[in-house]
């Protein structure tokens, strides 16, 4: 059994003291950062990089990936609790987790979530596993004419998942695009749009785009709002669900894992599509869909199944075609970067213990997360407590020493500034900054491989689409914007966004 | 047409776009082109360029065929001003004064953008902060930022 010698290696390469103490520092550094509200898992694993970067390799990743896991938790935690969420990823779980919050049931809540998160990853792990290697073997037959469709496919899917206004979602992926040719072109050497600024001769870095759109500018965000938040500490009630509970959880946990391991897969999608689509199913197939948005358990339980399958599942493009297909996985690029490790087909041959080495942490990632969550909520609930005119000094303290340490660059701190204060003005504007972040990650890859399908086809743009792989990619781009022009599908799709 | 059209929305998301698409595009021509076959720095960014200038050019005419009119939302100046105040001390000092002096700098500055905060509050946690800061990220993990004045 090839999967199971896989898994072997990766055992091995896990299983000292020291990995497995990165992954749980991470996973409580994680869930740490990711309760305070407004912080998602993209801000909070940018926050924490630098924190990383001493580390080996494998550490450092399996860290990372235990903070992505953390961060995603700790986000249920606020949704439920405070009726915030940290991303768009757990928007549904506040409807009914703050329901179940408000009736005392704040503990089934979060042990729901909890669990079923636990066994989402357990399955996630396994497809991860096994998908792996036909999955590199399929990407061998990719050349950059293929690579170049299947980004295109993955900026339309992240538009379509984009809230609001399509035109202005595609204008942000577009302006994404140009940021990330900003620094020196690879094919040319020419220095592009760098306005004679040395630092900027090496691009933006991702970090101070991220901190900027995602920290700086949430914070600026819940400033304005002079309202106070309601947190709900008053009881958190028994974390282990009872048994009408399990009764009526069970089932949505295993529609949730399967949709969310699929959907994960997906270039654009992950997380946030995982735990809508879970949502709109449970209520569709509920007996009494009035119960939805008033408490009911099938509305925590498929959504957080989902977006934790989903969460881990996004690992694949990346681990196997070296393609980010959200913006946490754009993250885990850039820190493989850092120590060395170019993601794609590649690595699993020639880093085998790296590969598996990291999937199999993922299914600690998770154990450690119910370890750590049951006994430890009383603390976040008090973490929780502290009023945010305290807080937010400290989250903006620690992304500038984040962003500064990566190069000992005033410049680049007050470049994250600027992006922050921009983020402020598309939410004015109502532009979603995530599609320009994937953008953002997608330039270089696509200029260069736009380069080279053109230049091996000698200059003729037809080779995208004499080329079966490549032509399946647009065909379904092409199909998906069809869908998004569709008005029912649109309808559709901003009442699923609306239901907060 | 009066001024109004700069309160409308997505009149101000389009021209913006636009502008910015036009901008690149100026900016890409002055690159090399090159050839569908062999592109130059200049190819690919072009595209971008006209392509998102179209695109707000989209959003803009849209703007003005649609009956709704949607009013940008306030901006709230305090917080940007204190914040940015903040963080640009932080950046601009760290070097010469050092990580602990920075961050006490930066908490007490941009911890008055909220509007209930106080100064009594703000410079024990700024203190606080200074020491923390110093204890996690310099000796516990070892980044090589300055710690005191120089």
């Amino acid at each position: 059994m090839e999967l199971i010698s896989h898994l072997g290696i990766g055992l091995e390469a896990v299983l000292t003291w020291q990995n497995l103490g990165y992954c749980f520092l991470g996973v409580l550094l994680g869930t740490l950062i990711g309760v305070l509200p407004g912080l998602g898992p993209v801000a909070t694993i940018a926050m924490l990089l630098p924190v990383t970067y001493g580390l080996p390799p494998l550490s450092a990743l399996i860290m990372l990936a235990g903070i992505y896991y953390g961060a995603q938790y700790g986000g249920s935690t606020t949704a439920i609790l405070v009726n915030l969420p940290g991303e768009s990823s757990s928007v549904v779980t506040c409807l009914d987790g703050y329901a179940m919050a408000r009736q005392g049931r704040a503990g089934v809540a979060l042990g729901v979530a909890a669990l079923g998160s636990f066994f989402a990853g357990t399955i996630a792990t396994l497809v991860i596993a096994a998908a792996a290697a036909p999955l590199a073997e399929f990407a061998l037959k990719f050349g950059p004419a293929e690579y170049f469709s299947l980004m295109l496919l993955g900026l339309i899917a992240a538009v379509v998942l984009a809230q609001g206004d399509v035109f202005k979602a595609i204008a942000m992926v577009v302006l994404g695009l140009l940021l990330g040719l900003v620094g020196t072109d690879v094919g040319s050497g020419a220095e592009r749009f760098t306005f004679g600024i040395p630092e900027l001769s090496d691009g933006i870095s991702f970090v101070v785009l991220s901190m900027g759109l995602f920290g700086i500018a949430e914070i600026i965000i819940n400033l304005e709002q002079t309202s106070g938040r309601d947190v709900f500490t008053a009881r958190i009630g028994s974390l282990l669900p009872g048994r009408e509970d399990v009764r009526r959880a069970w089932k949505p946990v295993l529609r949730g894992t399967t949709l969310g391991s699929i959907l994960g897969i997906l270039p654009g999608g992950g997380a946030v599509l995982s735990s809508f689509s879970a949502y709109t199913l449970e209520k569709r197939l509920a007996n009494d869909p009035s119960r939805f948005g008033k408490g009911a358990i099938e509305g925590v339980a498929g959504p957080e199944a989902a977006n934790n399958a989903g969460a881990q599942t996004s690992f694949i493009p990346l681990l196997v075609m070296g393609l980010p297909s959200n913006p946490v996985m754009a993250l885990m690029v850039g820190a493989m970067m850092i120590h060395g490790i170019v993601p794609g087909p590649q690595v699993m041959e020639e880093r085998p213990a790296l590969f598996w080495g990291l999937i199999v942490s993922m299914w600690f990632g998770n154990l450690f997360l119910v370890l750590l969550n049951m006994p430890l909520i009383g603390l976040w609930v008090r973490l929780l407590k502290v009023p945010y005119r305290l807080l937010y000094p400290v989250i903006l303290l620690f992304c500038c020493i984040g962003v500064y340490s990566i190069n000992n660059s005033a410049f680049e701190v007050g470049l994250t500034l600027f992006f922050g204060v921009l983020g402020y003005l598309f939410v004015k504007l109502h532009c979603e900054p995530a599609p320009l972040l994937l953008g953002f990650v997608l330039g270089p890859m696509m200029e260069e491989n736009l380069r080279r399908a053109m230049l091996l086809a000698r200059g003729d743009a037809r080779v995208f689409f004499t080329r079966p792989i490549s032509l399946t990619l647009l065909v379904a781009s092409a199909l998906l914007l069809c869908v998004m022009a569709w008005p029912r599908a649109r309808k559709a799709r901003d009442l699923a966004f609306q239901e907060n | 047409m009066s001024l109004s059209f700069l309160k409308h929305r997505d009149a101000v998301t389009g021209i913006l776009f636009s502008l910015i698409g036009l901008a690149s595009a100026v900016g890409a021509h002055q690159y090399p082109l090159g050839s569908a076959m062999r592109m130059g720095a200049g190819y690919f960014p072009l595209m971008l360029g006209v392509f998102l200038a179209i695109l707000g050019g989209a959003v803009l005419l849209r703007a003005f065929l649609s009956r709704q009119r949607h009013v940008i939302d306030r901006l709230t100046l305090k917080p940007v001003l204190l914040i940015g105040v903040g963080v640009l001390t932080f950046a601009a000092l760290l070097g010469s004064i050092g990580l602990a002096a920075a961050s006490f700098l930066l908490i007490a500055l941009a911890g008055l953008a909220h509007h209930e905060s106080r100064m009594r509050e703000l410079l024990p946690l700024g203190l606080f902060m200074a020491l923390f800061g110093a204890g996690v990220f310099v000796w516990g993990l070892g980044l090589p930022l300055p710690l005191l004045p120089a």
